[in-house]
């Protein structure tokens, strides 16, 4: 988020939520939009394809068909542009491309977004009214603006769009992705990305390079590393042989499972590092136990960029032990047997077993965004958003306030360019896919909680009122749902969350995942992210036997 | 004593805040102290910002004010009849006295009158030591009344949700709960059915809490100053006087709710047997959501892995036969790769049988194949998972490991799933 969160709920004149489901999956984040709407008279625009819940409170509720998000945002700034509401001033002093921006919009009139993403042109134009009289006005976007072929042109639209109202840089402002996990934010702000040293210091820059050199005494790749999707690509060629996954259940959470599985099967040496014998367990080769949140120190950084302690309140079960011993033990096992040689001169290049804050002390000495981030100051309770670069900088709040990272804030124009898989004769529906309330993920955790698994005890697929009689389909019935990669079987839950057309599906239980129909071909071209967002399908009853 | 609560609550929502005078930052007198509070602020803000206490019930500093319990009276001199100090805005020149005679007399009245429909079950009770009315019970010296007026007599835990029970017998009507589902979660799932003793506290149209449409967040619970709601999985677990509170970040979404893990350590590994969000929690104060609040129990499933396993083909035959004959290891199951292994499994030893094994042996395994690995077909031939579920520092630590011991890039996590 380029904001915090506090600053949103509280001084944000308006809320535009688009491919965020924010009430069931930042459920805390989701009262605070609630409240500032119902306390303090926040205007709530919501974009969604699913009738979500915020969708019942919101002033505006734009139901745009999947995968249509940049004809809906070009559409708005086209009436912001034509009514001149645009921020002159901020585009003037603090952007660059605004040009090419105007020729793009000026083609998506309210009439051709309407009959791209299926929502009335007047409600375009009342959206790009409430925007333009609420400022600031904080956007908040989730998966549903990123996991799409155009993920990365669905996050230009949106930075547009608050650069164009001059939402950036400001309280109450801002462009807010929601990051899922409790630290994936973190886990990328540490280099687990393929691209990337801590710190977002790229791989292919001979100083950065030159700088984790220096500090880790070895000499380092400058290949660009492979995204989690193509790893398995790799894997199931051959070239990837040795496949070490931490925490994660690629067999629920990653596109095509039937490939995923096809891949793990191919790999020579799976080595898994986790808390339960999960379905990614049964294709590897060691499993290691480890240690839970609750078992261990450490910090976390959250949506906002905060970074906070976690701490060790109960021993791991058994032998499970916590992750950083592990790697350790690993670490000093292949420098003993001469797989890597770092020269014992280089600063950081041991691994000897070190506690979470003395590992901090070299993520301070490498990371610039963390450089100020010490345990003495988390322990005193000090609010700390990185960019923290010493460590006597209070932090960063607010991204972008005098200037942006790149210096000038630049206009990408983009078009909107239809997914990659749409329905046809064979496949007549859109199928997309996301988690509820009660489950978390690929739900080795919450279909552990006996409280959540109470609640939610199985799948459901949510089928529209007018496909659910078209294919005389009642609540709660067996359906299957059957892609081009593969079919699952689940109880439908028919709602109008759903438009006819749409169908939408979770991936919280392992047999009835969605990721057995969607597809890991479709990515897009520059962040690699799957388009999980739009699958076509075909419905049908269980247990009929039509095939 | 709820028609008289229901009465009080009435009231209070007529209580009129103009009369008195509104200066900039008035200057008032409390207990002979002169204090100087901001425009607006209410007596019992006033107070207790110079250190003051006023005791309360309804009252919560993150919600609004219905001056329904009347605990907060006080004094105020030219002022007609005694003041709910939770909702009396400050004047200047006012001259408030939080515990003359008649504002304790009244305390201890009403706190007589709580009782005398309040169970007197503090031996049993989950929040025994916790508990609000408890509390004020304690430092107002009142005895259980003697006469027998009407009691209540509800069903101990009628409603059966997985996370919250209720009993009404403990509920005094503050009306926290309300007020917490409406102005914290915007949920308006709880409130006040019927009138006069009859008073109840209801979910949606007296329903079953889901059936009214709850989202389980538990918020209610946690504003609720007495045991009247409480949280399920906890029920027995341990009061507070038996566990460490541990603050540390939830494990689900992304927001960074700080969370008090309330432990019992009283043998074992500790056990955690509650969870609360936290008064100066940066993110999220006492809310949290049902996954965070409810969803910790799988820290203790049976199904946590609590040894390394290694299928037989990686591990050196001899060694394999004698570590399991004098039961070092253990074989844990067979090789079909879509079904979790047995414990006990009989059938001979195949290649692909998970055994259980000591540390040594299991990193010794991944360590030499790995560096056999990169040497036969260089570091590109590796790649790591890192985990969104991990901290930072064990991040850092696997892009490390990746980057300086594999030479390779392939360090990747689920950002994009």
């Amino acid at each position: 988020m380029t904001n915090t969160i506090r600053d949103i709920t509280e001084q944000s004149r308006a809320i535009f939520v688009i491919g965020s489901n924010t009430t069931e999956q930042h459920p805390v984040i989701g009262i605070k939009v609630r409240r500032a709407k119902r306390r303090r008279g926040a205007k709530l625009i919501v974009a969604d394809p699913r009738r979500i819940d915020l969708a019942e409170i919101a002033d505006l509720y734009l139901r745009q068909r999947p995968g249509t998000d940049i004809a809906l945002l070009n559409g708005i700034m086209h009436v912001i542009l034509r009514e001149g509401w645009h921020d002159a001033d901020f585009i003037a002093r603090r952007t660059e491309g605004f040009e090419e921006l105007t020729a793009t919009v000026a083609r998506y009139t309210p009439e051709v977004a309407a009959e791209i993403t299926g929502v009335p042109a007047a409600d375009i134009e009342a959206a790009a009214r409430l925007l333009a009289e609420n400022r600031p006005a904080a956007l908040l976007y989730a998966m549903g603006i990123t996991q799409h072929k155009v993920g990365v042109a669905n996050v230009l639209a949106c930075a547009n769009l608050q650069m164009l109202l001059g939402n950036l840089g400001v309280p109450g402002g801002g462009v807010n992705p929601l990051r899922g996990q409790n630290n994936v934010q973190g886990a990328c702000d540490m280099g687990g990305l393929p691209n990337v040293y801590p710190g977002y210091q790229p791989v292919t820059s001979p100083e950065a390079r030159a700088k984790f050199e220096a500090a880790w005494g070895v000499p380092l790749s400058d290949r660009v590393g492979l995204t989690v999707t193509e790893m398995f690509d790799a894997a199931e060629r051959g070239r990837v042989r040795c496949l070490y996954i931490v925490g994660e259940n690629p067999m629920t959470s990653d596109p095509d499972l039937r490939h995923v599985q096809h891949a793990l099967e191919q790999t020579e040496f799976v080595v898994l590092q986790e808390l339960f014998f999960s379905e990614t367990a049964a294709y590897a080769d060691v499993i290691l136990p480890a240690a839970s949140f609750a078992e261990k120190e450490g910090t976390v950084t959250n949506t906002e960029r905060r970074v906070q302690r976690v701490r060790k309140a109960v021993e791991p079960p058994g032998e499970a032990r916590a992750d950083s011993w592990i790697i350790t033990e690993l670490a000093q096992r292949l420098i003993a047997l001469g797989a890597a040689t770092p020269d014992p001169a280089a600063p950081w290049s041991a691994w000897p077993h070190r506690p979470a804050e003395a590992i901090m002390a070299e993520i301070n000495a490498l990371t610039p965004s963390y450089a100020g981030i010490t345990y003495r100051r988390l322990e005193a309770g000090e609010p700390l958003h990185w960019p923290v670069p010493n460590e006597s900088h209070p932090g960063t709040p607010i991204l972008h306030r005098e200037r942006f990272t790149r210096g000038l804030g630049r206009f990408v124009a983009v078009d909107y360019v239809p997914p990659a898989e749409l329905p046809d004769e064979q496949y007549p529906l859109i199928m997309t896919t996301g988690r509820v309330l009660y489950h978390w993920h690929g739900g080795e955790m919450s279909r552990r909680a006996q409280g959540l698994l109470a609640v939610y005890p199985e799948a459901l697929v949510e089928v529209s009122p007018t496909d659910a009689q078209r294919l005389g389909i009642g609540d709660g019935d067996p359906v299957r749902l059957v892609s081009r990669r593969g079919a699952i079987e689940a109880k439908a839950w028919v709602t109008d969350r759903v438009n006819r057309g749409l169908v939408f599906a979770t991936f919280h239980f392992p047999e009835q995942a969605a990721n057995w129909l969607t597809s890991g071909e479709h990515l897009d071209p520059t962040a690699k992210i799957p388009a999980l967002k739009v699958t076509a399908v075909r419905l049908e009853r269980a247990g009929d036997g039509n095939r | 004593m709820a028609g008289l609560t229901i009465g009080f609550l009435r009231r209070a929502c007529e209580t009129e805040r103009t009369e008195h005078e509104v200066s900039p930052m008035p200057t008032l007198t409390i207990n002979g102290q002169r204090v100087v509070a901001p425009e607006g602020a209410t007596i019992l803000e006033a107070a207790r910002a110079a250190g003051i206490a006023i005791p309360t019930l309804c009252h919560h500093p993150d919600l609004s004010n219905v001056g329904a319990c009347r605990m907060c009276v006080v004094t105020v001199e030219k002022a007609r009849g005694l003041q709910t100090a939770c909702t009396t805005p400050v004047a200047e020149g006012m001259v408030v006295h939080t515990h003359s005679a008649d504002a304790v007399a009244t305390r201890r009245f009403v706190l007589e009158m709580l009782l005398s429909d309040h169970p007197n079950a503090c031996m049993t009770c989950e929040v025994n030591g916790a508990c609000e009315l408890q509390d004020l019970v304690y430092e107002y010296g009142v005895a259980w009344p003697q006469h027998k007026g009407s009691r209540h007599t509800y069903p101990v835990d009628p409603d059966p949700n997985p996370f919250i029970v209720i009993d009404r017998n403990k509920c005094i009507l503050c009306g926290r709960c309300v007020r917490a589902c409406a102005e914290i979660q915007n949920r308006d799932i709880w409130s006040f059915a019927f009138r006069g003793f009859e008073t109840k506290l209801v979910a949606g149209a007296d329903q079953p809490l889901l059936e009214a449409g709850c989202e389980s967040c538990g918020q209610c619970v946690a504003y609720c100053p007495t045991g009247a709601l409480f949280d399920r999985m906890s029920v027995g677990k341990g009061r507070i006087g038996q566990v460490t509170r541990v603050r540390t970040v939830c494990s689900y979404c992304g927001v960074g709710c700080q969370i008090d893990l309330h432990v019992r350590r009283d043998g074992g590994r500790g056990r955690i047997v509650r969870v609360t969000g936290a008064a100066d929690a940066p993110v999220n104060g006492l809310a949290l959501c049902v996954k965070g609040r409810y969803g910790y129990d799988y820290v203790h499933s049976p199904e946590r892995l609590t040894r390394p396993l290694v299928r037989a083909k990686w591990l050196d035959p001899d060694e394999l036969a004698q570590r399991v004959g004098d039961n070092r290891w253990s074989v844990i199951g067979d090789a079909d790769k879509r079904r979790s292994p047995v414990t006990g499994h009989d059938s001979p030893i195949s290649p692909d049988t998970f055994i259980a094994v000591d540390w040594d042996t299991a990193l010794d395994v991944v360590a030499r194949k790995l560096a056999a690995e990169k040497a036969a077909h260089g570091g590109d031939s590796f790649a790591m998972l890192a985990s969104a579920k991990c901290t930072n520092e064990e991040n850092f630590l696997f892009a490390k490991f990746a980057r300086q011991l594999m030479t390779t890039n392939n360090i990747d996590h689920c950002a994009r799933l």
